[in-house]
């Protein structure tokens, strides 16, 4: 019975219906076994929320600081929301980063490898996963062992055999490794790759080769066509591995690598050396009002993992799915 | 005249599968057999560096002594490292966990929420990082982090209270750091088998045992991973003391490539220690399960084969005094 007809009703006393209420009520709020009452549903919501604001804080910290005027920076009445929306942060960083320029050589220093590492992992896991040859095992085992070997160890021999190659200070310092499946968590790559070819069945292949097809036909007809969830997560996990590795590039493309000059730079690395930039643009005067302050900082930071956000954005929905069906569970 | 090798269809196949993993394979030798090989050899060898190339002198293991001796920084960032590590992790998977459990639950925006957790993984690096912490926005603004410090200094010796100090203050930069655990824990939550907990609450089990008796045993193998997977990422990760540690000795004029070979190998085998005490840790209950099952399988089995031995040869005697028995008859 719904409640506004318990009220109406007269088969109960004014007791029993305070009765019968008050038990609806408490199994509205507390529950049952079957339904969550709203206290329960409630608390999650608020330690979602709550825990989820918390995790966002810097960010939300970062942006709000990023428009603020020095005015702002300086009021002690002005914690969140700034008095006037101040773009001139922006500007400034967007000159002391030499923002369009150092973003399109970001582009490509990031998409090439990227798109290098895409091709072959899928083609080593197609490898691994559609064909029977000799040392097999042992093959999948080394591959799963360059993921446990720490990258400090390689990180010398690796520079010296650059340096002896002539790589340093060119993009091939990025490019080869990941022509030759070297690239940055190229495992975990091939193995995502590896869990969407195993399940692809013989007869379809089998009937793909009656029909004529050859090997690499196979592969792209029916292997890639299959994979289209672990593309699209490789691709952006490897995108922004590569968007985020200032280690190797301030190694093989900073302007100190080894005393090569380099033309590539990425965004992090421009942001690294922000202040450097910056003094040199604006020099160093006592009291003046353009010193360096937390809001450019901040504002150049934002520029720096904007494109990241951008991408994650478009691809969120396609992520989320992707992560789901790739099942990267460790299984 | 050409004379086609005739190969059969299986060893084509083979072929074609070499063929696909074979820049992965030139890869392995080139980027990582090679340098493996070399740092072994550098990190027991003196290089020197001369404008024409370089040259190795052997010095045993000095390298080694070295640095426990001679360096003044190792030893304080290893244990920083170490003790950092220990406390870091717990609190990272932990966090995962129950956020996934969080996450898990039967709740509206959930794709929200898991954008909202996975957000910071994409966005962490180096600078950013550093950025953050510089400005102090990497902690929560409503914790009175000198008030923490001050207890726990009065509680704890100094070596303990400054990590539980430092966790405290760069509480959002650690959680940060468990956004992959929160989805694959996430994934391996959604697998576990419903009807196990209908199984459970028919028979008057809460949510508190069914989390303990079900969720936890079933997920088990996933935390393993998700502890190996943090471990990993905190000891590669750019802020690591200890990296920048090896990067700096690379370059310095007196210690150079096989100092700081020798360094990465020592903290690769302190890496490897701590995963080795979480790989025992989480292997050991159910082997001694298994094995306590197994000797008593075996204890058993000698048992029956000795009695099936006395049995049998109870029934040679017997067969034995049969024939005497006769043979008197027969006499």
């Amino acid at each position: 019975m719904t409640t506004s007809r318990i009220l109406k009703s007269k088969a109960f006393s004014v007791k029993e219906k305070r009765q019968i209420l008050t038990e609806k009520f408490k199994r509205l709020m507390i529950g049952n076994a079957q339904r969550k009452g709203i206290i329960g549903t409630g608390i999650i919501y608020l330690l979602l929320i709550s825990i989820g604001f918390v995790y966002l804080y810097p960010i939300l910290y970062m942006f709000a600081t990023s428009l603020m005027s020095l005015g702002d920076l300086l009021d002690n009445s002005v914690r969140w929301i700034p008095s006037a929306i101040y773009t001139k942060n922006y500007s400034d960083a967007l000159m002391v980063m030499n923002y369009w320029n150092s973003l399109l050589k970001n582009l490509v220093v990031s998409l090439t490898p990227t798109v290098l590492q895409v091709i072959v992992c899928s083609l080593t896991a197609y490898g691994f996963a559609r064909f029977r040859f000799k040392g097999k095992r042992a093959l999948l085992f080394i591959m799963i062992l360059t993921f446990v070997i720490p990258p400090q160890i390689l990180m010398i021999p690796n520079y010296l055999l650059y340096t002896d190659m002539g790589l340093v200070g060119s993009l091939n310092a990025l490019i080869l490794p990941a022509l030759l499946g070297q690239g940055l968590q190229s495992a975990v790559m091939i193995l995502i790759f590896y869990q969407f070819y195993a399940p692809i069945p013989n007869s379809l292949v089998e009937a793909a080769q009656i029909d004529g097809a050859n090997h690499l036909q196979i592969y792209w007809s029916i292997g890639i066509r299959s994979a289209i969830p672990a593309i699209i997560v490789v691709f952006t996990f490897s995108f922004v591995f590569y968007w985020n590795e200032t280690y190797l590039t301030s190694m093989y493309l900073g302007n100190n690598a080894g005393g090569f000059s380099t033309e590539w730079t990425t965004l992090l690395l421009e942001l690294g050396r922000f202040q450097q930039s910056y003094e040199s643009i604006y020099p160093v005067a006592e009291n003046s009002g353009n010193r360096l302050n937390e809001a450019i900082r901040f504002a150049g930071t934002i520029l720096a993992i904007a494109p990241l956000l951008f991408s994650a954005g478009i691809l969120q929905r396609y992520l989320v799915e992707s992560i789901d069906s790739a099942g990267i569970t460790g299984e | 005249m050409k004379k086609r090798i005739k190969l059969s269809l299986l060893q084509r196949n083979a072929m074609a599968g070499y063929l696909f993993i074979l820049p992965w394979c030139l890869g392995i030798c080139i980027f990582v057999a090679r340098p493996l090989y070399q740092s072994i050899l550098f990190a027991f060898h003196d290089v020197k560096m001369f404008p024409g190339g370089r040259e190795l002198f052997f010095v045993g293991f000095q390298n080694f002594i070295d640095i426990w001796i001679r360096d003044m920084y190792f030893i304080t960032r290893l244990i920083a490292f170490f003790t950092n590590t220990v406390l870091r992790v717990p609190v990272i998977v932990v966090f995962a966990l129950m956020m996934a459990i969080l996450i898990n639950q039967k709740i509206r925006f959930q794709g929200l929420f898991r954008t909202i957790f996975f957000l910071p993984v994409i966005i962490i690096s180096g600078p950013v990082i550093s950025e953050l912490m510089a400005q102090g926005a990497a902690t929560v603004p409503m914790l009175d982090t000198a008030m923490i410090a001050s207890f726990l200094n009065e509680i704890f010796p100094n070596w303990l209270a400054t990590p539980i100090v430092d966790i405290f203050n760069q509480i959002i930069l650690i959680l940060w750091f468990s956004g992959v655990q929160i989805l694959i824990f996430l994934a391996a939550l959604q697998k576990v088998n419903p009807s196990l907990y209908e199984a459970a609450k028919i028979d008057g089990g809460s949510g508190w045992e069914c989390f303990w008796k079900i969720t936890l045993p079933t997920i088990k193998p996933i935390i393993l991973v998700n502890l190996i997977y943090t471990v990993v990422t905190l000891s590669n990760s750019d802020t690591n003391d200890i990296i920048t540690l090896i990067m700096l000795n690379i370059f310095s004029g007196n210690r150079g490539y096989g100092f700081a070979t020798a360094m990465a190998w020592m903290y690769t085998v302190l890496v490897a220690i701590i995963l080795l005490v979480i790989f025992s840790f989480f292997i050991e209950r159910e082997d001694k399960r298994l094995k306590d099952v197994r000797k008593r399988n075996k204890k058993e089995q000698k048992l029956i084969r000795k009695a099936r031995k006395t049995i049998a040869r109870n029934e040679i005697k017997m067969e034995r005094q049969k024939l005497r028995n006769l043979k008197k008859q027969a006499g």
